[in-house]
């Protein structure tokens, strides 16, 4: 401000170079660098100035459109069952209700609503229905079939990467390159690779740059070091107005009912409360996702995002843009199974604020691609795509088997993807996973990991003879391991 | 060199190889399906000859001193295992064990042995608990009986006239008649206890001891919810002591959230599953339950390596100096040997406590998960036990279990021991660790194989 600059020790001529130095010192250029890399990270790269803002969302029309009706759709579910039950998509509380909440924040968990007239909206299964009937109307397949048709569920041609292109992208899971998950097991002697690694994860923390901490969780995250080093990827800094934004959210959640807490509680009580180890967590989960629905910030996320938030309007004014709201307040409707993104989460942080910063922060970057519809490389069309033609191009006779016995792949391993296998994974081989998706801003590693479980139980499913079996040898994934399997599939199978 | 010392009885001579292992138990659980299913194993049933019991304790009271056995025979208890597992001789035990400790070792030593709160028996030591009490006002305590398990009976209470009211009770009464009675510690000042002295004083009326203990107030939480650890260890004998701790265990969390304020509700202090399972929150598919290398990996994301390692070196001390405070005191038949499930309590400052040690822990599964863990643990509690003769007696690892204590610590190194900045050496031990022990159990017995291929 004025007085400041009339201070003798600021000298006009170089008044540039000593901001500059300033910053350099106070830690505030990188802190800069990193919010400026956080924003390179989750934006799409510039486009043609002239193409409109759908495009920055989907740029496929046919995508967009299919997208919308999916939309429509939960929409009209969600309706129908509000009219049906009678109950308001939003109602302020009674004084006395909100107190009691208030009380209960901690242990919201306790709490036994009767929920048995609420089902889930929509389940990753009826997704994956519309996934299987979206069509390109400008590709003509041709009735022959050739060795170049698609035999998998997804039927629109998009790109996706073939083993050696996945290689060069996943170059730091090579074999050479020393791993979490594979260079830190017991037989290993940690001078070998472990101590190092720790090293420079401190080293990362130390200089707290965003960038190198991403490059560094290519390799793993050791795991006491992993809360940070995901808090500076995501750009994730607790400052006061983060902790009193999300204050004021919970004060939301305390003055405010809406009909999509219920669908919250209900697939918390249905997913998590009854996993072996997430469980514990359960109030955790609540006081994120009631919180998360509330959020108005996560509505800019649709810009970039092939969903839009549903639009409600109040009593008696449908169609009239003045009344009209998003619904719920974020513009995100859970669906069954939701509450598994946050679970992982609560291993790692442990104040509710952080806590819920960092999955918000995971959500708009990455997990809302897992259930829109759209041509992005990490969205979940693509990567269904991309395990398809994985199993088919790399384990043809598998695939083949699957097909004919009326096991498409896809069915069985729709579920893990869409969950970004949270809950089928032991929870350090899901972290261990995570941190690459954090590593290479990427979701495709779901995709390589799904075709690689199949590839190592392959000969348990060359003898199956229905989906039930085939089901049921991968019901259990959680003594898997995910570094050598990925290790296995991408750098030591015969292409 | 100590590492190299024999742990099993054969002492250089050869064991006898039986054909087939008559073995009995009453439980009817895991260990049934474990025993049925071990290879040369037949079950005998009631008046049958045995070479192996797993027994109940009440079968052992009034069995086992007139019982002929043979040398080969082994039996799942030691004849006063009590002075371990009933929580008022352990206390006795463990202060006379810490007095020697400090007249021998100093005042620094002798602390390594405070893990157990401060616990006075009832009623003989009332003066001296109500002492403490006014020491201490407003602390929580909680009131247990010594020889009830599964959370029977516990209450907590801060205010004297709670333990007035309770001795006015039918509890109460009985203890009143035993304090008219000269406490049974100045008439019988050696250190052990003659089981028949205290369970049946007088003839028609069950006698029962409480102990009064400081409850600990700051527990470790997670998820908001206090859990206990369960560890089991397995002795082969006392004299010498030797003790192996298996890798496996797990965290038994309580149904609800930690407070203070309502001490009256049992479901949220007690973490035993049985109290679990009648709490109106309880869904029998939660389990509530977390496998040891859970808890070990939440902790270490959350507090670091170097704190998880100390943490667990200070759990080793509790189970190696509760042994060696009975370890004199408990009759070493080698015909016995004993799995033992210690409970700890995890405070706010990463230090464990020791709640008690039970001689019989619970051996039926409580899940899928529960089921195959204890499958294990018995598998390889008997893989230990060897009736077959085909351990060398030189084993540090057994399947899941690592030999903790032989006469003296075992380090995890062969050879010299291998010692850590501090100049301690580092333990053989990995509770909470990976436990690859199908691994470890086919190569242990395929060399066994070839070494006696090669001698014969």
């Amino acid at each position: 401000n004025q007085a400041s600059l009339q201070r003798p020790e600021i000298k006009l001529e170089s008044l540039k170079e000593d901001i500059k130095e300033f910053f350099k010192i106070s830690g505030w250029e990188k802190k800069l660098q990193n919010a400026v890399y956080s924003e390179l990270s989750v934006f799409p790269l510039p486009s043609h100035p002239a193409a409109p803002p759908e495009h920055l969302k989907e740029p496929l029309v046919y995508m967009r459109k299919a997208q919308g009706s999916w939309e429509k759709r939960i929409l009209k579910s969600l309706n129908s069952m509000c009219t049906e039950l009678s109950i308001p998509l939003a109602r302020k509380r009674p004084v006395g209700e909100q107190k009691e909440l208030l009380n209960k924040w901690n242990e919201m968990g306790t709490d036994e609503p009767d929920l048995s007239l609420f089902r889930p909206v929509y389940a990753p299964k009826d997704f994956l229905e519309v996934l299987i009937n979206l069509r390109n109307p400008n590709y003509e397949n041709g009735d022959s079939l050739s060795f170049r048709t698609h035999l998998g569920l997804i039927q629109v041609p998009l790109k996706v990467k073939d083993i050696p292109e996945l290689k060069e992208c996943f170059a730091e899971l090579g074999l050479n390159t020393g791993q979490l998950g594979i260079d830190d097991s017991t037989q290993v002697p940690p001078e070998l690779f472990e101590n190092e690694h720790v090293r420079i994860g401190q080293k990362v923390l130390a200089e707290q740059d965003s960038a190198a901490a991403q490059q560094y969780v290519r390799q793993g995250s050791p795991t006491a070091l992993r809360a940070e080093l995901w808090a500076l990827i995501l750009n994730i800094s607790s400052q006061p107005e983060d902790i009193l934004y999300y204050e004021q959210l919970k004060t939301n959640v305390i003055q405010h009912d809406l009909l999509v807490d219920s669908l919250i509680y209900k697939d918390v009580k249905l997913t998590a409360s009854n996993d072996d180890y997430y469980f514990v967590f359960e109030d955790y989960l609540y006081q994120v996702l009631l919180c998360f629905s509330r959020d108005t910030s996560v509505l800019s996320h649709f810009a970039y995002n092939s969903a839009s938030p549903p639009k409600s309007y109040i009593r008696g004014k449908l169609g009239l843009e003045e009344y009209a709201v998003f619904y719920p307040p974020n513009g995100v409707i859970p669906f069954h199974g939701f509450s598994m993104y946050v679970a992982p989460l609560c291993f790692l942080y442990h104040e509710p604020y952080k806590l819920y910063q960092i999955f918000r922060e995971m959500y708009v970057r990455f997990f809302f691609r897992l259930h829109s519809i759209s041509s992005h490389p990490s969205g979940i069309v693509s990567l269904c795509l991309l395990f398809e033609t994985l199993l088919q191009t790399y384990l043809p006779q598998l695939f083949y088997h699957l097909r004919e016995i009326g096991a498409q792949p896809l069915r069985i391993s729709f579920k893990w993807m869409v969950r970004a296998f949270s809950g089928y994974l032991a929870t350090d081989q899901l972290l261990l996973l995570w941190d690459r998706i954090l590593g290479y801003n990427s979701l495709e590693i779901l995709a390589v990991l799904a075709a690689a479980v199949f590839a190592f139980r392959a000969v348990n499913l060359m003898e199956v003879t229905s989906l039930a079996a085939a089901e049921a040898v991968l019901a259990d994934l959680s003594t898997l391991k995910v570094m050598p399997l990925l290790q296995i599939f991408l750098f030591a199978t015969v292409t | 060199n100590q590492n190299y010392k024999g742990h099993g009885s054969s002492k250089g001579k050869e064991r006898e190889q039986r054909a087939l292992i008559r073995f009995k138990t009453t439980l009817s659980n895991t260990l049934t399906d474990v025993l049925r299913n071990r290879p040369g194993w037949v079950e005998v049933k009631d008046e049958g000859e045995w070479d192996f019991y797993w027994c109940d304790v009440s079968w052992l009271r009034e069995n086992f001193d007139h019982t002929y056995m043979d040398e080969h025979v082994r039996i799942s208890h030691f004849r006063n295992h009590y002075e371990l597992t009933r929580k008022n001789y352990m206390v006795k035990n463990l202060k006379r064990f810490r007095k020697q400790l400090e007249r021998e070792a100093g005042r620094l030593e002798a602390a390594k042995c405070d893990f157990f709160p401060k616990t006075f028996e009832m009623p003989c030591e009332y003066h001296l608990f109500v002492e403490e009490f006014r020491k201490n006002p407003g602390i929580t305590w909680i009131m247990k009986p010594v020889a009830r398990s599964q959370g029977k009976g516990i209450f907590l209470f801060r205010r004297l006239k709670d333990v007035m009211d309770w001795r006015k009770g039918t509890a109460g009464r009985r203890l009143a008649s035993l304090e008219a009675q000269p406490a049974r510690n100045t008439v019988n000042p050696s250190s052990s206890h003659d089981t028949r002295g205290s369970d049946d004083q007088k003839d028609d009326m069950p006698v029962e001891n409480y102990v009064a203990q400081r409850y600990i107030e700051n527990p470790y939480l997670i998820g908001g919810r206090k859990f206990d650890l369960r560890v089991y260890v397995l002795v082969m004998s006392y004299l010498p002591l030797r003790a192996w701790l298996y890798r496996d265990g797990f965290a038994r969390f309580s149904n609800t959230r930690f407070t203070l304020n309502s001490i009256d509700d049992q479901y949220v202090h007690l973490t035993n599953v049985a109290v679990q399972k009648t709490s109106p929150d309880y869904h029998p598919k939660k389990g509530c339950k977390w496998m040891l290398q859970r808890f070990r990996q939440y902790l270490a994301s959350r507090h670091g390596p170097e704190a998880v390692e100390a943490l667990f070196r200070d759990m080793d001390n509790i189970f190696v100096r509760s042994l060696q405070s009975v370890h004199k005191v408990i009759i070493s038949d080698k015909h016995c040997f004993e799995l033992y499930g210690y409970d700890i309590l995890i405070d706010e400052d990463l230090k464990p406590w020791l709640l008690e040690v039970n001689a019989s822990p619970s051996l039926t599964a409580s899940s899928q998960e529960d089921y195959e863990l204890k499958t294990c643990l018995l598998e390889d509690t008997l893989h230990v036990v060897d009736m077959e003769g085909r351990l060398t007696g030189r084993e540090k690892r057994v399947g899941g279990f690592d030999l903790m204590w032989n006469d003296g610590p075992v380090s995890r190194e062969d050879g010299a021991p291998d010692t850590s900045g501090t100049g301690n050496s580092v333990t053989n031990t990995h509770l909470g660790c990976i436990n690859n022990r199908k691994e470890q159990l086919r190569q242990l017995f395929c060399s066994l194989q070839v070494q006696k291929k090669a001698s014969s």
